[in-house]
């Protein structure tokens, strides 16, 4: 068996590009890693900051967030209202200490199938290298059976 | 009530010795310049130089966040419940908690024994020694003694110390037989105490008011005023309820997990909250802080006496230190005698 | 402060205003009053000790945002947020007279916002050195290093939510730790709950706090809460400037926003 680190990926990406983008690299047989998960949203700017962080805690080792080039966003402005959005949570998540590394943004449109299997590959490449996110996951999740985690966690509260 | 007296430098070692068969001992500790009870490894760590800690001990009994149970479906539609596991409490030592902190586990004990007993408290207590220490020094915002309380009460500790002398040693009031098995396992490091009056080395806590007083007043002010003008600068946030000794409200919560499985939580809540007595319909019987407040003083003061024999305030004064506005309790107290 | 007792007595007695939000002394630092008559005007002070901002008053349905007029002192932080307030419609050009706190150390008497929003323009904020100093060494430590900070900090936190309450921007009726379809925070205190509870807030923030250190000063338990707010507006700063009047940063766009993280 393989005991190898199969990092878990979750991609965030939007409707029209990005997701007609990886159905292109299907349709266009190109092979590229599958450690990755899709989720579809309507447009990059639907995408809640807090997904990422429901992502990690739930046990994801990195995370995708791609969309539409800038003009080219199906609803005008969708995509650089996420650019900005993106640029705050960025720079404080690693002012917290929250490893942004593990945080892959892309623009891929919809005839980009090619680009989509270098994103998802570069990616995994750069998270097998991190390993594992533990830390996060161990602190998110305290309450599943961590008994001496919860515990170390009571001292503090007394 | 038996007496023995430990000088300061064998205290450590008792301390040691406490820990030697695994218990877990919380002391108060100074961080950044605010002092909290916590797990301690060694003596050393402990710093008895404050007035009051930050937060009360009641987290020994009552912890912040809590898992009931836990759940898991089975693929066959089973539900598979774990239970409270009693078994996975440590047995603890907290010492150098305050009397009026130690008074509280009396009000906390009456909330959660009372009609159906609840087993994580219970178990929890039944796992604790309280070594009281007795102040020496108080501040504005103590009032215990105007709560029936006292700088030097034995009341809820197992073993209450008291400084004594220049600070070279403590005087031991042995108050229960799990004091008595803490001591013993000193041994030689308590020595007999003769002549020692603790009353000498006490803080002495003016009395702000007459409790009865403030009591018969406020149970007969539930249409006044005075529960405007006196909350009209409350923020609404949890602080006071969160750092009080007293305070025993819960929350009840989901940690679904997603695949079938999950946690039912507790956590602590706060009659400040505007979400407190929020109902499904969109219903608030207390929509204003004003009746918030109102209820914070008339269940501490009022619905605990009548029904536990308890007041569910011991005047440490945490609530009026902890508020980011300084609602000073003893003072809107005060203000109800001379209604 | 006789100045100001005596005007604020004026404007009650004159009904100029409904009530007057400033400063007594409280027990050991002056705390705020809420004056609806000139006998408890006469408690008012007003000094450097009063840091606090009362701006968060101005939002409350039972004190200015009824549709009552109100008389406030504020301080150029407090000011900030009074200006930005207004920007979201929460409060009304005519219903507020402020009483800013200016360079000089004396009070001065702003009958519109549109005037204190002069004063703003035409006054650089006083220092935030400390916090400057302290963001500027956590940033300075490495992700590890500011991870272990962090979760040590925020693992103390029991969530009083004292850092919302006493914001002059969380004025959301129903906060987002207070819904639970879906529920995006857990409610309960707990490391990374208190710690997503914390970017949800200061995310919230990203341009319109007014940095003046409120959530940080009313902790009960001294974490530094203000400090990542701090940093956002430093983040929020170097990125898109200084914040101007027309929506809050996230609300808006420029073509031109960098993109150099974006592969």
């Amino acid at each position: 068996m393989n005991t190898e680190f199969e990092p878990k990926i979750l991609a965030f990406v939007c409707n029209w590009c990005t997701y007609a983008g990886a159905d292109l690299t299907g349709t266009s047989r190109i092979k590229y890693a599958s450690n990755v998960k899709i989720v579809r949203f309507p447009c990059t700017g639907r995408i809640d900051f807090m997904l990422l962080l429901k992502a990690f805690a739930g046990g994801s080792d990195g995370v995708i967030v791609s969309g539409c080039h800038p003009n080219d966003c199906h609803y005008t402005s969708g995509n650089f209202h996420a650019r900005r959005r993106w640029i705050v949570f960025r720079e404080l998540l690693d002012f917290l200490g929250i490893d942004v590394r593990r945080i892959q943004f892309s623009w891929v449109s919809a005839a980009e199938g090619a680009k989509w299997a270098d994103v998802v590959n570069k990616t995994v490449d750069n998270i097998r290298a991190l390993g594992p996110y533990t830390e996060y996951r161990r602190a998110a999740e305290y309450l599943a059976g961590n008994e001496d985690v919860l515990l170390k966690e009571q001292e503090v509260t007394q | 009530m038996e007496q023995k007296y430990i000088p300061k430098a064998s205290l450590k070692a008792w301390l040691g010795k406490v820990r030697d068969d695994g218990r877990r001992l919380y002391a108060p500790v100074t961080e950044n310049g605010k002092t909290s009870f916590r797990r301690v490894k060694s003596a050393d760590e402990i710093s008895m130089e404050h007035v009051q800690t930050a937060q009360s001990a009641k987290g020994v009994a009552f912890p912040r966040t809590e898992r009931l149970f836990s759940y898991v479906r089975q693929p066959d539609g089973d539900v598979t419940l774990q239970d409270y596991d009693p078994s996975a409490i440590p047995d603890t030592v907290v010492f150098g908690l305050r009397p009026c902190d130690a008074a509280a586990l009396k009000p906390l004990s009456g909330i959660f024994g009372w009609d159906t007993e609840d087993k994580p408290f219970s178990e929890r207590m039944r796992r604790v020694v309280f070594v009281g220490v007795s102040c020496s020094r108080c501040d504005a915002f103590c009032f215990c003694t105007s709560v029936g309380g006292h700088p030097g009460s034995a009341e809820g500790s197992d073993i209450l110390l008291t400084v004594v002398g220049d600070g070279e040693g403590y005087l031991a009031e042995i108050v229960t037989d799990r004091g008595r098995a803490l001591v013993e396992k000193g041994g030689d490091l308590f020595e007999s105490a003769t002549g020692i009056s603790k009353e000498d080395y006490l803080a002495e806590v003016p009395v702000r008011f007459s409790v009865e007083e403030v009591q018969r007043k406020m149970a007969g002010a539930f249409e006044g005023d005075i529960w405007k003008s006196q909350s009209a600068r409350c923020l609404g946030c949890g602080a006071c309820a969160f750092v009080c000794p007293a305070c025993a409200c819960f929350d009840i919560q989901e940690n679904a997990r997603g695949s079938g499985a999950g946690d039912r939580i507790r956590c602590w809540d706060s009659c400040g909250f505007s979400l407190f007595t929020l109902h499904t319909s969109g219903h608030n019987p207390r929509s204003t802080q004003s009746q918030r407040w109102r209820q914070r003083l008339l269940h501490k003061f009022c619905y605990m006496p009548q029904r536990l024999s308890v007041r569910g305030c011991t005047g440490c004064g945490r609530c009026s230190r902890a508020c980011p506005v300084d609602m000073n309790l003893a003072e809107h107290l005060g203000e109800f005698e001379h209604l | 402060m006789n100045e100001l007792r005596s005007k604020a007595k004026e404007l009650l007695d004159s009904k100029a205003v409904d009530l007057f939000i400033g400063y007594e002394e409280g027990t050991r630092l002056p705390r705020p009053l809420i004056a609806t008559s000139a006998e408890e005007a006469d408690r008012l002070i007003f000094d450097e000790r009063c840091t606090g901002n009362l701006a968060v008053y101005l939002t409350r349905k039972d004190l200015a945002a009824g549709g009552r007029k109100v008389g406030i002192v504020a301080s150029y932080y407090a000011m900030r947020s009074i200006s930005r307030l207004l920007d979201e419609n929460q409060l009304r050009e005519g219903a507020v007279k402020v009483f800013g706190l200016t360079q000089d150390g004396g009070l001065t008497l702003f009958e519109a916002i549109a005037d204190v929003k002069q004063y703003l323009q035409e006054t650089p904020a006083p220092s935030r050195q400390v916090e400057d100093e302290w963001a500027k060494e956590i940033a300075e430590m490495s992700a590890a290093e500011r991870w272990k900070y962090w979760t040590g900090e925020l693992s103390k936190c029991f969530k009083c939510y004292a850092c919302r309450a006493a914001c002059p921007m969380c004025y959301c009726t129903r906060c987002i730790v207070e819904v639970n379809r879906p529920q995006w925070l857990q409610p309960w205190a707990a490391t990374m709950s208190n710690m997503e509870w914390q970017l949800n807030r200061v995310m919230h923030m990203a341009g319109r706090c007014s940095d003046c250190g409120a959530c940080g000063a009313a902790c009960p338990l001294g974490l530094p809460v203000h400090i990542i707010a701090h940093k956002m507006t430093e983040i929020v700063r170097q990125n898109f400037g200084e914040p101007t009047e027309t929506g809050n940063v996230l609300s808006t766009f420029s073509p031109n926003d960098k993109e150099n993280f974006i592969g």
